[in-house]
């Protein structure tokens, strides 16, 4: 990834939303998007990830604060002055054009001329291999290939910044990851800046240069996937994030980079202090399923562990998801690789799992 | 046509032949007098009844003299230009305010919407007579009572409410991102309009037409009332002549006027067919 660019080419700065006056849907938003960048903002629905969508595009205006585009505030643009290209998840192709008059509309609308207009249209379809299908109306392709004309449509006018809402929600599974594949490769082939509204947590992880989680209009975390699915910030970001397991407890004592935690069952364990910072406060551990050890002779000596009972064991093909009874939750799940020399854990059996104490989160409360 | 169910009991079997009688007498009731004018219209006589010759179909008794008095006799030349002169124009007004309305009160954000849509309905609800009487008063107090765009404006307001209602209809399927689309690509509102929302509510705004040019061309009421004489319209002169000079004359003109509904209609039919088409097949 080229980030030749440093300077923010899309900022949020203090962006405030509001619908009816009273609640923020947007709460003092600050984000800065060097030009190139793939930005994913993910959240659940309602978390103000699609109303800051919109107010790039200009659809919506900003209650408060500053959209700079380039360095230029564009709060008083219109939609169609502002020059950025826009995926719809249910692709929002005119149904009474072709495919190329659909591309054309852009075109058309900017006064091109009509062999250039053509040589652009032609490209822009091969390069979503819709190359064959420029005579078709939107209603004569399914979903997938009308997905890949809406691509190419808003591709097709050259923006720098394209805005995709959801584009791939409508499809299934398996397209899914194709087109995925192909945004990706198209937005760093072209260098275009992208931001991607998803609510689909695996397409944010596998598509993103940097993910935007979203929660109740605050941005909770903007880190890569993997600093994200590994070191989450907070408790809700590590729940949304993955799968997770989550004990509660009380710090009782702090070291550095570990802390120990009693856990409310009386149990102490070993974790990385995140945001705890005194002896005495209250904390959720966060610990990703597949981090938990209970083979003894891989964790560090000294190492406390928790006794556990294996409740259920669920074979997947390429891994086991095993569920345990685990100070007093029933829920904690570990998973384990499907190696040659894996144990195979059966219910009933009573074990005793640790971990190394730079995985295990402890976060707020 | 199948019978009823073999598992029909008695009183279903007599159900279902008498419901196929009650059917049939519906539209007995509805047509015959519809269908009556037509063969009358080509009577040889001066009647208004079916003459022995026209019984025995004898091509004798059968002539299209009605109609060449219909299309010669400046009686019912000038009501016929008058109706073609004030209808084209009622139903351009109609059509152009009608569909701005419709288009402005499928905004979310529009105050008072149903308020608005109810008064702009309110033609079509309210008794003609008195809808009438109001725009005669009216006109009158403005000096529009007895002139030509007197009786054009009554006219639209009357074909208005078809309007709102067809266009209000296809808009409902309308998908607002297709707007936002066009104006992400940089289409300007009017672009947009013309180029996108335009063409895919075209059918609702043609029927609504439609219905609006029927309705100024077969209205009587109302151009009584706000029109002169100079503004006599067919049915106008159907009315009267019915009264003061009873001419088979007459059942020519309804026939010209149900040949042209039943064109009209059908032309309605076979857009409503390509609209459904187009939005059966649309995506989303």
């Amino acid at each position: 990834m080229d980030h030749g660019n440093d300077a923010a080419f899309v900022e949020f700065e203090r962006v405030q939303k509001s619908y009816d006056g009273e609640t923020l849907v947007v709460k003092d938003l600050n984000l800065s998007m060097p030009k190139g960048e793939f930005l994913t903002m993910l959240g659940p629905s309602g978390s103000g990830k699609t109303t800051c969508l919109m107010m790039l595009a200009g659809f919506e205006t900003a209650t408060h604060g500053d959209i700079r585009l380039a360095g230029k505030p564009i709060n008083n643009i219109p939609p169609h002055k502002r020059g950025i290209g826009m995926v719809f998840q249910n692709y929002a192709l005119f149904p009474h054009m072709s495919v190329a008059e659909n591309l054309s509309f852009p075109l058309e609308v900017r006064k091109m001329g009509k062999s250039e207009r053509e040589a652009k249209i032609k490209r822009a379809l091969d390069m979503v291999q819709m190359g064959a299908f420029g005579g078709r109306r939107p209603s004569q392709l399914s979903g997938g290939q009308q997905q890949r004309v809406a691509l190419a449509r808003a591709l097709v006018f050259e923006p720098e910044l394209v805005l995709m809402d959801e584009p791939l929600g409508a499809l299934d599974k398996q397209l899914r990851e194709t087109l995925q594949f192909e945004i990706t490769r198209l937005a760093h082939n072209l260098g275009i800046t992208v931001v991607y509204v998803t609510h689909d947590q695996t397409e944010a992880l596998t598509m993103s240069d940097r993910v935007a989680v979203f929660e109740a209009g605050k941005i909770q975390q903007l880190a890569p996937p993997s600093e994200l699915y590994e070191k989450p910030m907070n408790s809700f970001v590590a729940q949304f994030i993955g799968e997770n397991n989550t004990l509660e407890g009380k710090v009782t004592q702090i070291d550095g980079a570990t802390c120990t935690v009693q856990l409310d069952s009386g149990d102490i364990i070993d974790a990385m202090p995140v945001n705890v910072s005194h002896v005495g406060e209250r904390t959720k551990v966060s610990i990703r399923p597949e981090r938990v050890e209970f083979n003894k002779s891989r964790l560090r000596e000294g190492a406390h562990t928790l006794k556990a009972e294996v409740l259920e064991f669920i074979y997947m093909g390429d891994i086991f998801r095993t569920r345990l009874r685990v100070a007093g939750t029933d829920d904690f799940v570990i998973k384990t690789r499907n190696a040659p020399d894996q144990v195979r854990l059966s219910p009933g059996d009573q074990i005793e799992i640790g971990w190394l104490a730079e995985d295990c989160r402890a976060l707020d409360a | 046509m199948s019978g009823p169910p073999i598992y029909a009991t008695t009183g279903q079997r007599i159900w279902f032949y008498g419901f196929r009688v009650i059917c049939g007498l519906i539209f007995f009731f509805l047509i015959a007098p519809i269908i009556v004018i037509i063969p009358l219209s080509f009577n040889a006589q001066d009647f208004f009844t079916f003459t022995p010759e026209m019984l025995r179909f004898d091509p004798a008794g059968y002539s299209t003299k009605h109609y060449a008095d219909f299309f010669t006799n400046e009686a019912w030349q000038v009501p016929l230009m008058n109706s073609l002169k004030i209808a084209p124009v009622a139903t351009l007004i109609s059509v152009g305010l009608g569909t701005l309305a419709a288009i402005g009160l499928s905004q979310s954000h529009v105050p008072f919407r149903r308020a608005i849509m109810a008064v702009l309905i309110s033609p079509m609800i309210v008794p003609l007579i008195i809808s009438a009487a109001g725009m005669y008063f009216f006109y009158s107090r403005i000096g529009m009572q007895g002139t030509y765009w007197g009786v054009v404006l009554a006219h639209a307001a009357l074909g208005i409410p078809f309007v709102i209602i067809t266009v209000t209809a296809t808009l409902v399927g309308f998908d607002r991102s297709l707007t936002r689309a066009a104006a992400n690509m940089g289409a300007g509102p009017v672009t947009t309009f013309f180029r996108v929302q335009m063409p895919l509510i075209l059918p609702g705004v043609i029927s609504g037409g439609l219905f609006a040019f029927i309705t100024s061309f077969d209205e009587v009421v109302v151009v009584l009332f706000v029109g002169s004489a100079g503004q006599k319209t067919l049915p106008w002169q159907m009315f009267t002549g019915l009264r003061e000079q009873i001419s088979p004359t007459i059942l020519a003109a309804a026939t010209v006027l149900i040949s042209i509904s039943i064109l009209l209609l059908a032309t309605l039919e076979i857009l409503r067919r390509r609209s459904e088409r187009l939005r059966g097949l649309s995506p989303g």
